[in-house]
């Protein structure tokens, strides 16, 4: 079976690679273009740990063939700082340690992101709405939501 | 992984040619939320599939002839943006939004929840309710059915081989049209519906009820449309007496089973309370209120 040849935009480069027709977005942007940061916890939509967004819009890597990018623009968390300095979201989830194994982190980070680039002063329900497919085990979404709703409050005050 | 071919052509002739002439297992795909899992479980093995976004109309909502067209593989999270449907139909759109996250709502589709065949679908008891039908493009032309003629049974449709579901056709509303969908599952989120119920009424100058369409998910094979339901509806301004009646139709129609998700008893029992809360809100959208 014959590569499939694709090229995309990934974190605002343009970036090209080749895949197997079966292969997802996900593999794809691990394997081939080694960028490990988003994660596969369930592999079918469920977790949120592998979530970017495709041209501004919340999906699961996981449940995206990788040929399906081909002319689109994607984020992947590698894509969500600006060189070292720390998104005003991931800082708000260090200072509040909104994490503790930190393998659902960059799937809820990237769907924050996508929240507050929608809607930049939601409530806190609206928040615990929209993340309600990141899974994570550790934090009891408690700390979570008050990264969310600081990085919020930082954000709009920017 | 057997071997896979994944082709995304850009006309629905071309889609419809490569469906038919398929050798091997062809599948459809638009948002991919429920192919893709299958595929990936090793459940289903296609030997093709066949992305059917490049091709123009598929993804899209414009409003003709006083109703709404809906491209088969436009997102949830579309259909929940568009001003005019949610107010015009809100509960279609509020079924539609109740699949999955925000993350499957990017990519789910109305013509996937339907030909995904799943009796819990929460789309389609919504849609029939509307009297919605699709448009369906094949080898032998282009038909138009209404959405309760595709699913036949669990994970199976009247589609013939080689036929693709292009749009969704919401009808021109009477003056005072009401609908609603709500389901019932054990948490808030992230859940397929044990019982669901979708209702659509219309309303006289007087608030008594001319027509109605009461039509159940998840308590059959496939969803069941209740006409001795809505003909408690018609002819009533939804008093106790009516509600109790409707109640009691509802529960008559179910041929639930038992699984995981909720007993038979259980689900009937909730039928009849989803019938009767859809309902009131499909009473007071139709007033207005």
């Amino acid at each position: 079976m014959s590569k499939i040849h694709v090229s995309t935009i990934i974190n605002g480069e343009p970036a090209e690679f080749l895949c197997e027709p079966g292969q997802t977005l996900l593999d794809a942007l691990r394997d081939e273009l080694r960028l490990t940061g988003s994660k596969e916890g369930c592999g079918s939509g469920d977790c949120g740990a592998c979530s970017v967004t495709v041209d501004g819009r919340l999906v699961c890597s996981c449940l995206m063939l990788a040929a399906e990018a081909e002319g689109h623009e994607i984020l992947t968390i590698e894509g969500v700082a600006n060189g070292d300095e720390l998104h005003p979201i991931q800082r708000q989830f260090l200072e509040h340690a909104a994490l503790q194994c930190g393998f659902c982190t960059p799937g809820l980070i990237v769907a924050v992101k996508a929240l507050l680039d929608s809607n930049p002063n939601p409530t806190e329900t609206e928040a615990r709405y929209w993340l309600a497919g990141n899974l994570c085990r550790c934090t009891g979404y408690d700390k979570v939501i008050r990264a969310v709703m600081d990085a919020a409050a930082e954000m709009r005050a920017q | 992984m057997p071997s896979l071919q994944y082709t995304a052509p850009s006309t629905v002739q071309e889609a419809v040619a490569l469906l038919a002439g398929a050798k091997g297992l062809a599948k459809l795909m638009s948002g991919g939320t429920d192919l893709l899992v299958q595929y990936r479980s090793g459940r289903l093995r296609p030997d093709v599939i066949i992305d059917t976004k490049k091709i123009p109309g598929m993804i899209g909502i414009r409003e003709a002839n006083g109703g709404f067209v809906i491209g088969a593989a436009t997102s949830g999270a579309l259909l929940g943006e568009h001003a005019g449907l949610g107010k015009a139909w809100p509960g279609v759109v509020e079924a539609a939004n109740l699949i999955g996250s925000t993350q499957v709502q990017g990519r789910a589709s109305l013509a996937g929840n339907l030909c995904n065949g799943s009796p819990a679908a929460d789309s389609v008891p919504a849609l029939i309710a509307a009297r919605a039908t699709v448009v369906i493009v094949g080898p032998g032309g282009t038909r138009e059915a209404p959405v309760e003629a595709i699913v036949t049974g669990p994970g199976r449709t009247s589609l013939a081989k080689g036929e693709i579901i292009t749009e969704f056709r919401l009808p021109k509303q009477a003056p005072r049209t009401g609908d609603a969908y709500l389901r019932f599952i054990p948490r808030t989120e992230m859940d397929i519906a044990v019982v669901g119920c979708g209702i659509c009424v219309v309303l006289d100058a007087n608030e008594v009820c001319t027509d109605a369409r009461v039509v159940l998910g998840a308590v059959g094979p496939t969803q069941l449309v209740v006409d001795d339901a809505a003909k408690v509806l018609i002819g009533s301004k939804l008093d106790d007496a009516t509600l109790a009646k409707l109640d009691a139709a509802a529960r008559a129609a179910c041929k639930p089973i038992t699984d995981k998700r909720g007993t038979i008893d259980f689900r009937i029992k909730i039928a009849g309370v989803l019938a009767r809360r859809a309902a009131a809100i499909a009473f007071a959208r139709a007033g207005g209120r």
